[in-house]
């Protein structure tokens, strides 16, 4: 358990150190997180206690987000003014991302299929 | 109150315990509620945990500097989850092998069109230049954002608020967009989800499928990189 936990940690470390060393604009764990990616592919399958644990924390993430997102309330009056036309914005404009990136990958997947002579994924 | 109330009261005010403890109590009690009433979109936990928190603070009279002293530990655990979405991701290995080139082309198109619709639609409804320099970076992950912001001339900290609403609103209907363009495959379906909608949206897809959780923690963190290169230039180009 612990060195499972110690493992997501020292990952989280090399991610952010790296990250400094080299000014790269990507959070130090998405770093740590395809470090990660790598060993366990080194590894060739995930140990026992770090799919346990790591099922924990991902199992419950949308928790780990509301201690940033009651920050929004320091922050409300900057919506006072205009606040509806920041809503709608943020709105639509997220909703387009998310259908133009869905539509663009699917479209992109039919197409690599067919070069590649029609073969079905599994 | 009467006197030992008071006491206790001091007390509690004092210790970071009473709002780790109030953070946790009241996500799972939103949970429970959401799940009861059929889990409707609108009733998202997360949304309904920070409008409870930020009301109970608001009415407390409590600073969201004494709030964080407690959530703090519930927040640090962000990182290390984070590093844990390797293992879903390895797990997907031969997915994300099949759809690395769809992906990337995605990925590139999708982190252009966050940043050029919602400075267009601010623009359309009217909105000040510097608004629209904060909501340029709206679809990445906080600290990212916030520094692009920053280096571009917008506010932070209102981006710092116009990201969680981005996120919230990919967390809340994300699945149901989905659902209505019929995309089934689960590898797309996080990917759009963790690319529009950063942390949130990887959450969100995280509960609604493991792979679909493990490839928005990816598009998440690319978005992130390239969202930072393409925000300046697309600016320029945009007229700002």
């Amino acid at each position: 358990m612990i060195n499972a936990l110690l493992s997501l940690l020292v990952f989280q470390l090399l991610g952010e150190v790296l990250v400094r060393a080299m000014g790269v604009p990507i959070p130090g764990p998405v770093v740590g997180m395809l470090l990660l990616f790598g060993a366990l592919k080194l590894h060739g399958r995930v140990p026992d206690t770090l799919h346990k644990v790591s099922e924990a924390l991902l199992n419950n993430l949308s928790l780990l987000f509301v201690p940033a997102g009651v920050g929004v309330m320091v922050h409300l009056n900057l919506l006072r003014t205009g606040w509806w036309q920041l809503l709608v914005t943020v709105i639509v404009s997220t909703l387009i991302t998310l259908v133009v990136t869905a539509l663009t990958m699917q479209g992109l997947v039919r197409v690599q299929r067919r070069a590649r002579g029609g073969q079905t994924d599994g | 109150m009467g006197e030992p109330m008071i006491e206790i009261w001091v007390y509690l005010a004092q210790t970071p315990l009473l709002w780790l403890v109030t953070t946790i109590g009241v996500y799972q009690g939103a949970q429970a509620l959401s799940r009861r009433v059929g889990a409707p979109p609108l009733l998202n936990p997360v949304l309904l945990t920070i409008v409870a928190l930020v009301s109970l603070l608001l009415l407390t009279a409590t600073s969201y500097e004494v709030y964080f002293d407690g959530a703090q530990f519930i927040h640090f655990l962000l990182g290390p989850a984070t590093v844990a979405l390797a293992i879903p991701l390895y797990q997907a290995e031969r997915k994300l092998r099949q759809v690395l080139l769809p992906g990337l082309g995605a990925l590139v198109i999708g982190a252009a069109t966050g940043i050029i619709a919602a400075v267009l639609l601010g623009r359309l409804v009217g909105l000040d230049e510097p608004v629209l320099r904060s909501l340029a970076p709206k679809s990445i992950t906080t600290p990212i954002a916030m520094g692009v912001a920053e280096a571009i001339g917008g506010l932070p900290s209102l981006t710092a608020v116009l990201v969680i609403l981005t996120g919230m609103v990919g967390a809340i209907v994300g699945r149901e967009v989905l659902d209505l363009l019929r995309c089934r495959d689960q590898s797309i379906r996080g990917f759009a989800m963790g690319l529009a909608s950063h942390g949130l949206g990887t959450a969100r897809a995280l509960q609604l499928d493991r792979e679909a959780g493990a490839f928005a923690g990816l598009a998440m963190g690319l978005n992130g990189a390239i969202t930072a290169m393409l925000v300046p230039p697309l600016l320029r180009w945009l007229g700002l």
